[in-house]
């Protein structure tokens, strides 16, 4: 068996609450949100980068969290899917997606609604192509992506959220 | 009875949780006494097993161990055949096979120890390939390497030939695809002798893993338990697989006195888990110089993989769609599913009917080049109509207006002025674009006898609160199963949306309403659940405690009164065949489905001649489906359907080495993203279907056959090359046109 | 996941000479982790047999995008996110720009660092036939100091480069041309966004007069490294754009690359698109 080494001390702020959590230097941040923080709305289809579902934002930057190390959400920021809500209040994307049915499955929809964050954050009104390049990054099986795309028009027209420090 | 949700786009009723990440998929659960599981398959195709070494370095004696000798009952995991292994234990037949499982419950190690199990295999020869197996030097299933074989006969084929003027021949091929569900597939299990066995999982058919667990474990049918997680997405994937997984996780759970889960990563998802058959299908046409039919001889072959498994269901579907949604008075059909050393193909949105349709509607291309007529010229001439019989003699008792769907596509699609317009534009151009169509038809509900065989059940329960709970098996796997019942309970009982509950699919709980395939949760689950809902209205109203025409609190006070005076409220619903359905499975011929829908696609595409790539610009969708129960769902069916079988058109490659797949990872298995799909236009015609809710027929599957036939229709339109096998990977198209243009430099 | 993470070590030293010191001491021991894009992929894939890792990102001196007058210096650290937004390389060098945008998706971009592209030697990288068409420096730094190196010739094989297990790549350095050059990039992929190359092609000339007066051609996909096509360059420089000339580049170029089989496509379809690209580029050139 190989030879390990010690765990480390992970501090950062997610959600807007200060966490504290022992961890492998090279553990994916996205095992640390989901087993050491319970965080499950973030969602793993791929662990390679490809699919998206596991995004998040960290120190407000979209992230894949399978590809980023432990070590390195030490001293960050970080929001998931769980901090996108104010209570029961969901975010004008949120509800942009349930009404426009941007969700069919939903393991997509958590990384598919911090991508449309991210986006928004960028191009407040976004183009056709903007929409389409800014989703890239986020696959999803169930929807042919119309009715997402539907559902980010609808959230620029109804968002009042406060997307600043995004990117 | 109002409609007051039928028909509406009520919110989706597990829509908040997915929004905000709180809905659990089974990954998501966590259990304090809970261990990790995992597989260790075979490396090669075909072999006898040897032995198994336990390498050093590794605390063993942590570790649970499971092989095949230590299964309590028998060791398969039955569907239709038996024969195959839950655990290989001697014989090897694929490069994925299961062998040992492992549990403990630092995932980490787990990894690790896997990798340091060794089976040593003595190779055996595997065949790969439709034409190795259908030669059968190497027998290896059965006699003959056939897993099933289907025969039908109407009119007199031989007998036509001779009343043809023209015959066209051609061969078509359809590759694998992978469900590519984004949610790997899981099982989390309890088990133990005392109280029996437990699953959660992420499935597709809480039955059928519920079938297959009986014998493995021996035990009688009420100890075994199957609950649904929230499921990530299934597109047929999560239909017979779950079976394995539940099975393995199971046995560690029972072996280690643990709640054990195992969840699949993305690469052993993608390599082990079924995927759509493969094909090869050769048509032999006879037509009249006016575009008549008067002869189709249809030789379709379907790749199964190493065991039976679904094959001789999706075998069925492919052969009863492969003529097509045309009368023609004489079909000769022969078709088999034959066995190769992959794992087993399976159950795929569409069911074997997204190939047979690829090669007819490709094919009917080339018929109508023969004949000289433009294509829809030829279908126009040939459509089924009311009181015509299809291929297996089967009378059409409704409605079927081609035209008018043919028409209203082209219309939206304004498909006559861009072929026109292409026509013109493309010489020269380095991007040539093309338009093309396909016209077809999707069997709602199981084939044959299958519903009858199936006889499925809902109840709904009323609550003290006036809730009404629906009892159903059928999975929400994000079609909106959940709305859907609820929308049609609703409306029969006449309260609110927000009343309804749907029960998690627990076969402890809920009666067996049939798996979730084929399209027929809408039409025939949906029936049950209008039925058992006026039902139970009719129960409170015979009580006396409810007047026909009540308000909703009048009915909230009704089943609070019923339930403390007389006991629970509960109706239940069995599903009854529409009057004068005939299907004979001996002949394979009559009423092989109580309705279709029918549609229209046009794609339109365009291709760059410098790298071969061909896209999707335009898309098209019109169909009859019935009534629309829920307008956005039904359109995101379609848009989910149409994107998958674009994804199965033009990008998503399976690269066989040996019978195992080379590119299992998302980054080298290609589907379609944001980027690649173009606009999706949906249109539905509505023509109520008197045995399905409200008029509802089923459409889930609809949308993967028509795509790829159309997609590449358009290619030859653009280009002139005839495509006549998909995936039409650039790779592909470059040789073809390469071979078009003379040799390559 | 299929690695033993508790073997896999990651340490994150504050300063360069700490760094430099680690690697000093352990050369090859300790491998550079930057943005991880391409390391965690084969972390998770269990195909990352070394185990100990060092990360740059406290590494002030490899961030940043420093602008003189005749060059622009990247740090490795910058990321494709960083690239695409610059106003100075969205002028100068919007092959860069386009390669950036091309790679991977958004989340992707926020981490992948050119740095890490270049070192990471993928033939398949997509920002590397860019630098060779801009002709880059690459600057290397160790404990005995910095050296520059031009990029062209920095690979040397299947995954080998020039530099030594002691050496951290620091910066890229861009020089800013004078002269207008024409400029040409297309990433052939699996797919329209989130692909993998198949062919890459960038492409620069200087024109005068009609005639190519000086040229370069840089590819990926279609050699064990990223290959900048010298012999086509010379086949076409100091030549006029005619039906001729381009028939001969594309043969010269035939010769010249040696793409292969794979999981993701076939040799001869690789050979076939880098020549209709290269003629698309000479096409642009002529007008
Ligand atoms: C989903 C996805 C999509 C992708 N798409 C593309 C694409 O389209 N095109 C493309 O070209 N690439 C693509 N990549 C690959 C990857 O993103 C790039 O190669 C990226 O630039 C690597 O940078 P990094 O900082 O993440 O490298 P890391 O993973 O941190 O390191 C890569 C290698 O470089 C070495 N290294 C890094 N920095 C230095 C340094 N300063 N000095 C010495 N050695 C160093 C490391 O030791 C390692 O060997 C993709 C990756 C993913 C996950
Ligand atoms: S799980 Fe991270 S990108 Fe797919
Ligand atoms: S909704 Fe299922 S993957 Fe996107």
């Amino acid at each position: 068996m190989s030879e390990t080494v010690a765990k480390i001390n992970i501090a950062c702020i997610v959600n807007g609450a200060r966490q504290r959590v022992q961890a492998y230097p090279m553990a994916r941040l996205l095992d640390i949100l989901r087993e050491e923080m319970h965080l499950t709305g973030t969602k793993e289809g791929c662990g390679e980068g490809e699919c998206g579902a596991c995004a998040v934002l960290l120190n407000g930057a979209i992230v894949n969290s399978c590809l980023v190390p432990a070590i390195e959400a030490d001293g960050s920021e970080i929001r998931t899917i769980e901090g996108v809500a104010s209570g029961d209040q969901l975010s004008a994307v949120q509800s942009a997606f349930l009404e426009c049915g941007g969700a069919q499955c939903g393991i997509c929809t958590p990384g598919m609604v911090i991508a449309a964050m991210a986006l928004l954050a960028r191009h407040p009104h976004p183009g056709d192509a903007e929409i389409r390049e800014g989703l890239a990054g986020n696959l999803c099986r169930c929807t042919g992506y119309q009715k997402i795309f539907a559902s980010v028009v609808r959230a620029c027209k109804t968002s009042g959220e406060k997307l600043a420090g995004t990117r | 009875m109002e409609e007051k949700y039928f028909g509406h786009s009520v919110e989706r009723k597990e829509g908040r949780g997915k929004v905000t990440g709180r809905a659990q998929y089974v990954d998501d659960l966590a259990f304090p006494d809970m261990i990790h599981g995992v597989t260790v398959r075979s490396s090669i195709a075909r072999g006898r097993i040897l032995g198994i070494r336990y390498g050093e370095g590794i605390p063993w004696n942590e570790f649970a161990i499971v092989t095949a000798k230590d299964i309590p009952g028998t060791n398969e995991i039955s569907l239709i055949l038996h024969d195959q292994p839950c655990l290989a234990s001697e014989f090897i037949n694929h490069p994925e096979e299961p062998v040992v499982l492992l549990a403990h419950p630092d995932k980490y190690l787990l990894e690790e120890a896997r990798r340091a199990v060794h089976i040593d295999i003595e190779p055996l020869p595997a065949v790969f390939t439709i034409e190795d197996s259908l030669a059968k030097r190497t027998i290896i299933w059965g006699e003959d390497n056939v897993l099933k074989a289907y025969h039908v006969d109407k009119g007199d084929v031989d007998g036509a030939w001779a009343t043809a003027d023209v015959i066209v021949e051609g061969e078509y091929r359809t590759g694998a695809q992978e469900q590519l569900y984004i949610e790997n597939q899981g099982m989390i299990a309890v088990a133990n002798p005392a109280d029996g066995v437990t699953v959660w999982g992420s499935l597709q058919c809480p039955y059928y893993v519920h079938k297959a667990l009986v014998p493995i474990f021996g035990l009688p049918a009420e100890k075994i338990r199957v609950i649904q997680a929230e499921t990530g997405g299934g597109f047929g994937g999560k239909e017979e697989y779950p079976s394995m997984i539940a099975a393995h996780a199971a046995l560690l759970a029972w072996k280690s006195g643990k709640r054990v889960k195992i969840v699949y990563d993305r690469a052993e998802d993608m390599v082990a888990t079924t995927k759509r058959h493969p094909s090869r299908t050769r048509h032999r046409t006879g037509v009249t110089r006016d575009g008549k039919l008067v002869a189709m001889d249809i030789d379709l072959v379907i790749d199964g993989g190493a065991y039976a498994t679904l094959s001789a269901v999706v075998l069925s579907r492919a052969t009863i769609h492969s003529a097509g949604p045309y009368v023609c008075p004489n079909v000769r059909i022969r078709s088999q599913a034959v066995a190769t050393n992959a794992p087993p193909h399976g159950a795929f949105r569409g069911f074997g009917a997204p190939q047979s349709i690829f090669a007819v509607e490709r094919h009917l291309d080339q018929v109508a080049r023969a004949v000289n007529l433009a294509p829809e010229e030829l279908r126009r001439r040939n459509f089924l109509h009311r009181d015509q019989t299809t291929a297996t003699g089967q009378i059409i008792h409704e409605d079927v207006n081609f035209d008018g769907l043919l028409d209203r596509a082209f219309k939206e699609s304004d498909y006559h002025a861009k072929r026109e317009r292409f026509a013109k534009e493309n010489p020269g151009a380095t991007v040539k674009r093309g338009i093309g169509f396909s016209t077809f038809m999707h069997g709602a509900g199981f084939t044959g006898s299958g519903e009858v065989y199936l006889a499925s059940v809902v109840e709904l329960e009323a609550t003290a609160e006036g809730c009404v709970r629906v009892l159903a098996a059928s999975t929400e796997i994000g079609q909106g199963a959940n709305t859907i019942f609820s929308q049609i309970a609703a409306d029969a009982l006449g309260i609110s949306y927000d009343r309804i509950e749907v029960a998690q699919p627990d076969t402890g709980a809920v009666p067996n309403s049939g798996p979730t395939v084929a399209s027929r949760t809408s039409m025939v689950v949906g029936n049950l659940v209008e039925k058992a809902a006026l039902d139970l209205k009719k129960t409170l109203v015979e009580s006396g405690l409810l007047c026909d025409a009540c308000t909703e609190d009048e009915f909230v006070r009704a089943c609070k009164r019923y339930i403390e005076t007389r006991g629970p409220l509960r109706t239940r619903s069995q599903y009854e065949p529409p009057p004068g359905l005939h299907w004979d499975d001996t002949t394979y011929s009559g009423d092989a489905y109580g309705t279709y829908a029918w549609a229209v696609y046009v794609a339109e595409v365009a291709v760059d001649t410098l790298t071969y790539e061909a896209r999707v610009t335009d898309f098209i969708a019109v169909q009859e489906i019935g009534k629309v129960i829920h307008p956005v769902l039904a359109a995101g069916q379609i848009e989910g359907g149409v994107a998958q079988a674009i994804g199965m058109a033009l990008y998503e490659n399976v690269a066989w080495r040996e019978g195992r797949m080379a590119n299992g990872q998302m980054t080298n298995y290609i589907m379609p993203t944001a980027a690649d799909i173009p606009p999706i236009r949906v249109f539905f015609e509505e023509q109520p279907y008197p045995f399905g809710p409200h008029g509802a027929k089923g459409i889930g599957e609809l949308p993967m056959d028509g795509p790829a036939p159309s997609i590449l229709n358009a290619i030859e339109n653009a280009t002139g090359v005839c495509l006549r096998e998909i995936p039409a990977t650039p790779e592909v198209l470059m040789e073809a046109m390469a071979g078009k243009a003379g040799a390559l430099v | 996941m299929r690695a033993y993470i508790p073997a896999y070590d990651l340490r994150v030293p504050g300063s360069l000479s700490e760094a430099l010191a680690l690697i000093g001491r352990e050369p090859g021991v300790w491998q550079p982790f930057a943005g991880g894009t391409d390391l965690m992929v084969l972390l998770e894939a269990g195909k990352l047999p070394h185990k100990k890792f060092l990360s740059l990102t406290k590494l002030a001196d490899f961030r940043g995008i420093e602008c003189t007058a005749d060059a622009v210096l990247l740090g490795a650290l910058t990321t494709y996110t960083e690239i695409q937004a610059h106003p100075i390389l969205q002028a100068e060098f919007p092959l860069l720009c386009t390669a950036a945008r091309e790679t991977g998706s958004i989340a992707t971009q926020n981490r992948g660092t050119l740095g890490g592209n270049v070192v990471n030697a993928s033939p398949a990288a997509d920002s590397p036939p860019a630098l060779l068409v801009y002709d880059a420096d690459v600057e290397l730094v160790s404990e005995r100091g910095l050296r520059w190196l031009p990029y062209h010739g920095f690979h040397t094989g299947y995954k080998k480069m020039q530099i030594a297990p002691n050496e951290l790549l620091r910066a890229i350095r861009l020089p800013r041309r004078a002269q207008q050059w024409k400029q040409y990039y297309r990433k052939v992929g699996t797919r329209k966004a989130q692909a993998i190359s198949k062919v890459c092609f960038a492409g620069a000339a200087r024109m005068e007069n009609g005639t190519v007066r000086d040229i370069r051609v840089a590819l990926g996909s279609v050699a064990p490294i990223v290959l900048r096509a010298v012999k086509t360059e010379a086949a076409i420089r100091g030549n006029r754009i005619t039906p001729d000339n381009i028939a001969a580049a594309k043969g010269v170029l035939a010769r010249e690359i040696a793409p292969i089989d794979d999981i993701r496509s076939t040799a001869r379809y690789r050979l076939r698109v880098a020549q209709n690209l290269l003629q698309e580029f000479l096409m642009l050139l002529s007008r």
